[in-house]
């Protein structure tokens, strides 16, 4: 294999093995938190527009993990840079 | 497909591009200077007030409460730059219901320059009110060998926050592009709607984040005495 094909093939494996795995661990994260507050929501009804934005909030925090992933697959399949340096240098 | 709208280039002169995101930043920037003049050209303290003056106090007296909630006890001399960031942001993502409109912060270069501005807006608040020597020690706190790591995590959150802003904007776009490939009946309007609740999300938390920052910077966290940690016990 030449080192275009090598990039290429590496970094589309990667970038589904990344979002794979980024996605597991927000997954867990996330059901844990709507589960507790479910729980504090039954326990304290009055409480609920507190708990509510803050869930929102951790929601949002928990998920910019799972977006850091899917950034980084987006660089590796759209603007991957070691492939545009490849490109360049088969293009002289 | 493009990642951002950064690569739509309308007008190009030599090293000078005019691209999306520099243009709807303009247009952002002209809703906001022409809807400020209008409506504090409206003010008034008596009785009768506009519907506008309403929703402006309801705005401003909102921000400056989730400001206090923070920590912050004067909001008034925060509101400035964090009310700002929180509207600008806020306005930027909802904007998206108008067709041919891209977010500016879908653009890494925005969100980074705005985490820029908290970068150096932590210092500033921080060393104006607890002064240069005060505000540098906290870096060693609890230890001197803390200090590299605070330095590290002021670097890494404010990169943090940039990338949350745009990987959030960012995908709802995406999102919103493959949808139309697979299932472009219903389901883009979907994403649409919950594209606009992400965007208002992550605008309240761009404006939340950057006030933790500020208040862990400014708080004088001074020691107490054992004996009033007791007496406090006590009542």
């Amino acid at each position: 294999m030449d080192s275009l094909t090598m990039i290429a093939v590496t970094s589309i494996i990667t970038s589904g093995i990344t979002i794979g795995f980024g996605a597991i661990g927000p997954a867990f994260a996330e059901g844990r938190a709507v589960a507790n507050a479910l729980m504090a929501l039954a326990q304290q009804p009055d409480a609920s527009a507190t708990i509510t934005r803050t869930l929102f909030v951790g929601l949002a925090m928990i998920e910019s993990t799972a977006i850091y992933c899917f950034v980084v697959t987006m660089i590796l399949l759209f603007s991957n840079p070691f492939w545009n340096y490849f490109i360049a240098q088969s293009g002289n | 497909m493009h990642l951002s709208p950064d690569e739509i280039v309308y007008w190009q002169f030599g090293f000078f591009k005019l691209n999306a995101t520099i243009l709807f930043t303009w247009c952002l920037m002209l809703v906001f200077l022409i809807g400020a003049k209008l409506l504090t050209g409206l003010l008034s303290d008596k009785d009768e007030r506009s519907r506008w003056q309403n929703t402006l106090e309801i705005i401003v007296l909102g921000i400056e409460k989730q400001i206090s909630n923070v920590g912050l006890s004067q909001p008034r001399q925060y509101i400035g730059f964090l009310g700002t960031l929180f509207l600008y942001v806020a306005l930027a993502n909802l904007f998206t219901i108008f067709p041919g409109y891209e977010p500016p912060t879908g653009s890494l270069s925005t969100t980074l320059s705005l985490a820029l501005c908290v970068f150096v807006a932590v210092p500033y608040y921080g060393i104006k009110q607890r002064g240069l020597k005060d505000y540098l020690a906290s870096y060693t706190k609890p230890t001197f060998i803390m200090l590299p790591f605070n330095i590290i995590g002021e670097i890494s959150r404010t990169f943090a926050l940039a990338v949350r802003l745009f990987g959030n904007i960012m995908s709802g776009s995406m999102i919103i592009g493959i949808m139309l490939i697979i299932a472009p009946l219903v389901f883009p309007i979907v994403m649409t709607a919950l594209g606009l609740l992400t965007g208002m999300v992550q605008a309240y938390i761009f404006f939340i984040l950057a006030s933790v920052y500020i208040a862990a910077a400014t708080s004088v966290n001074t020691i107490q005495p054992p004996s009033s940690i007791e007496q406090a016990k006590e009542k």
